[in-house]
């Protein structure tokens, strides 16, 4: 069946919701204006409002919430407007979700999805533009998942739901109408840490999650057209993250080049790259290249902005430094 | 007996000391304990104690002077004693004059001097006289650092190709993939040249020699480089020449290597194979109607193999030597001989203790057949843990295997035979299967050999266990 992201998404919630009767939503503007992007659209209405339940712009209030819901048996998805204001939130998705388990001696679990729309999304400004997936993926305890479309949202969605790990759940503004064939099957459970080659070849490596997967996507047209071959990795679980696919895909092709939306310190980009330098060394025939946006606020103009996220043209020239061909 | 005396560290942060004060002179008797001289550090001014009795014979610094830790200060020992073979005449004479005569410009001029000789300055026609030393991997003729890629640098070692005759095309010059490459075709490509025998045949057609067609990079797997020498199979001709391709000399290396330095012992055993081949029955007539792949008896010793390692890590291990250590694997490949036109290979099931037989057997499968169409990435020949090799199909009762490095054991499969046995006091057919497991004796000992060829044998004699 074909789905936006965002139907998907819903469909996810929806179906595990009638499965069991734990799971509740809790978010600004999920139940009444059924979703700021509508992804919760109509699930007020089959699930009244015990379930689907409206805040107050209070999201440190309702993230604690949550996690004092799931240490006492439930499992909330809390969906942030957007992950700029999960920072608000910050002690709570950092330092109470993931500490818990360990802290309590194993006593307490917390099954929490926080989700929502992550990354820039167009003219919002420095402030509404931040990706968050390097931060998240920096605390043990915390999984995080960043899929790049509807099919694998559902999938992984549903899967975090399950997990009695707390999930930063990461989805994109950008692709939320993105259209895709996503499976009906109620039990569509991938497996979180598994990432998927989405593209084989043989020249060199792209890896790129959500948005960035298109864009990587994109890259490997253009390199095809010009005589190289590009493997594309979506990796899809930044935590954990599946070090082995992409180790053994550069083992193949000796070159990597990392697409990440974030700012490049400390980057997931940074991550991918100390992993394959420490596990495939010798078998790297240039350094590994990065593309990401550059080190300072996102700006507001559109030129601006059309130079800070990363393109299909950044990523091929790239991939031609890293093939030697330039 | 002449004895040194070097300048000590007396402080945990101190790299060199300066001589304050000297407390003795030359020709004095110490004893053990007495203070010879005074030294400065880094943090304060310390005594220097004599840690011998004797006479000290010479003095090597003037006081003032900075030297390093451990460098020669003063020699102790009895009267007249010839201490030449101690101090060089020259720097003797220069640190002796300096402390008899307090002469500090003197002193320096000598000891630069000293300096400078050692420094070979550039244009020292003799001192470039000297044999050249051997380069050390990764510099070139001048010691300077060769920019290579990791994997220019591996495929250079893997090749024997000498990285400082190598041209980089790379961003400053450096080596990448491709230039090995060309170089490693270079090589062979005047290998085959020399090789070629200096008078011709007689009748023969002179033919140039013709460079070896590569299509392959040379790393994907060990390549049959066979020199294209014309045969000359001529009547009469006494033997045929074949130059030794790159997989016989990978097989040779490594072999010898394992042979050589890996104290080998063998244990066999004898397996009722009965219900091995009674339950691959049954497995493989629900696998064909699920269209699954055809199940063999070496698929079963793969995961009974991967199973029992479990179980037995030292049998999972490694001697490396010269990391200096014994490394038991947490995961378990199986590596699996598989023969191929110009030599062997073993392509490896990875985590073959995690997979069902069915994977194992498709698997398995594939790999074969790459592996004989000499497809295999070097992923999926690397890394195994442990190593099977099967002659069962040639009739091989029994046999024993040369262990992969650096694997600790390698296990020899036989072929399943019927044979009489005893069974209850009655002579009745049975079917047999032998295996042996050859061990290197600096990892695996015979009884923890034993308990893993045990652990194989129950499970396969009871291979309902393989499913548990």
């Amino acid at each position: 069946m074909e789905l936006q992201l965002r139907e998907a998404i819903r469909a996810a919630m929806t179906e595990e919701m009638e499965r069991d009767e734990d799971i509740f939503l809790i978010g600004e503007e999920v139940a009444e204006y059924n979703g700021a992007y509508k992804v919760s659209q109509g699930m007020l209405d089959q699930f009244g409002a015990s379930r689907v339940v409206d805040t107050p712009i209070s999201e440190l209030g309702f993230a604690g919430l949550g996690i004092g819901a799931a240490m006492n048996g439930l499992r909330p998805i809390v969906e942030f407007m957007t992950f700029n204001f999960s920072f608000v939130a910050f002690d709570q998705v950092i330092n109470n979700a993931p500490n818990m388990q360990y802290m309590s001696g194993g006593q307490f679990t917390v099954p929490i999805v926080f989700r929502g729309p992550n990354g820039s999304a167009g003219q919002l400004g420095a402030t509404h533009s931040n990706s968050t997936e390097a931060l998240y993926s920096n605390f043990p305890g915390l999984k995080v998942i960043a899929p790049s479309n509807p099919d694998d949202a559902k999938g992984l969605l549903k899967s975090a739901i399950r997990d009695d790990d707390p999930v930063v759940f990461l989805e994109s503004e950008q692709m939320y109408g993105l259209k895709g064939d996503v499976s009906e099957d109620e039990d569509y459970l991938l497996p979180i840490g598994q990432a998927r080659i989405a593209r084989e070849g043989s020249d060199v490596t792209l890896i790129g999650h959500s948005k960035m997967y298109h864009v990587a996507m994109e890259a490997a047209d253009h390199l095809s057209e010009q005589g190289y071959e590009a493997e594309v990795i979506d990796p899809r679980t930044i935590k954990p993250l599946d070090t082995e696919t992409i180790v053994r895909s550069v083992m193949k092709t000796n070159r990597l080049v990392v697409v990440d939306e974030s700012n490049p310190f400390s980057s997931v980009a940074s991550e991918v790259t100390h992993q394959v330098q420490d596990r495939a060394f010798d078998y790297l025939d240039a350094p590994v290249a990065r593309v990401t946006a550059p080190d300072t606020p996102a700006p507001y103009a559109p030129n601006l902005m059309d130079a800070y996220v990363p393109a299909a043209d950044n990523v091929v020239d790239a991939a031609k430094r890293v093939l030697y061909v330039q | 007996m002449a004895i040194p005396i070097e300048m000590p560290k007396l402080s945990d942060t101190m790299e060199e000391g300066v001589l304050s004060a000297w407390l003795a002179d030359e020709g004095d008797e110490v004893s053990a304990g007495d203070v010879i001289a005074q030294v400065e550090t880094d943090k304060a001014t310390m005594d220097l104690e004599a840690f011998d009795d004797g006479v000290l014979l010479r003095k090597l610094i003037g006081e003032g002077d900075a030297v390093p830790i451990g460098e020669l200060i003063a020699v102790l020992g009895e009267e007249g004693e010839d201490i030449s073979d101690l101090i060089d005449d020259g720097s003797a004479d220069g640190g002796g004059d300096a402390a008899e005569e307090e002469a500090p410009a003197a002193d320096t001029d000598e000891s630069a001097a000293a300096d400078a000789g050692v420094e070979e300055p550039a244009g020292d026609g003799q001192l470039r006289e000297r044999t050249p030393d051997p380069v050390p991997a990764g510099t070139d003729a001048e010691g300077r650092r060769i920019k290579a890629s990791p994997l220019a640098r591996r495929l250079a070692e893997e090749h024997g190709v000498d990285l400082s005759a190598v041209t980089g095309s790379g961003p400053e010059g450096r080596i990448v993939r491709a230039d090995v490459e060309a170089r490693i075709e270079e090589i062979e490509a005047g290998e085959v040249e020399t090789e070629v025998p200096a008078e011709p045949e007689p009748d023969a057609q002179p033919e140039p020699p013709e460079p070896p067609v590569e299509e392959e990079p040379a790393y994907a797997m060990p390549d049959d480089i066979e020199t294209d020498r014309p045969a000359t199979a001529g009547d009469g001709a006494p033997y045929e020449s074949e130059g030794i391709s790159q997989m016989r000399k990978t097989i040779s290396r490594r072999l010898a290597q394992s042979k050589f330095t890996a104290p080998h012992f063998y244990l066999t055993v004898d397996i009722d194979a009965a219900r091995l081949m009674e339950v691959r029955a049954e497995l493989n007539e629900k696998s064909q109607a699920q269209d699954g792949p055809k199940i063999s008896p070496n698929d079963l010793i793969t995961k009974a193999s991967a199973l029992a390692l479990r179980e037995h890590p030292f049998v999972n291990a490694s001697y490396l030597a010269e990391e200096g250590e014994i490394r038991k694997h947490n995961r378990i490949h199986v590596g699996i001989a598989v023969a191929i036109d110009e030599g062997l290979i073993t392509p490896v099931i990875r985590d073959a203790d995690r997979k069902g037989l069915s994977q194992i057997a498709a698997e398995t499968r594939e790999l074969a057949t790459r592996a004989r169409n000499r497809e295999l990435q070097p992923e999926e020949f690397e890394g195994a843990t442990f190593t099977t090799s099967n002659l069962g199909m040639f009739g091989i009762e029994d046999f024993t295997a040369i262990i992969n490095p650096p694997n600790a054991a390698i296990l020899a499969i036989g072929e399943v035979r019927d044979t009489p046995v005893v069974e209850d006091g009655e002579v009745v057919p049975g079917k047999r299967m032998k295996m042996t497991l050859s061990c290197d004796h600096r990892v695996v000992d015979g009884a923890v050999g034993a308990q893993f060829l045990q652990t194989l044998r129950s499970f396969l004699e009871e291979p309902m266990n393989l499913l548990l």
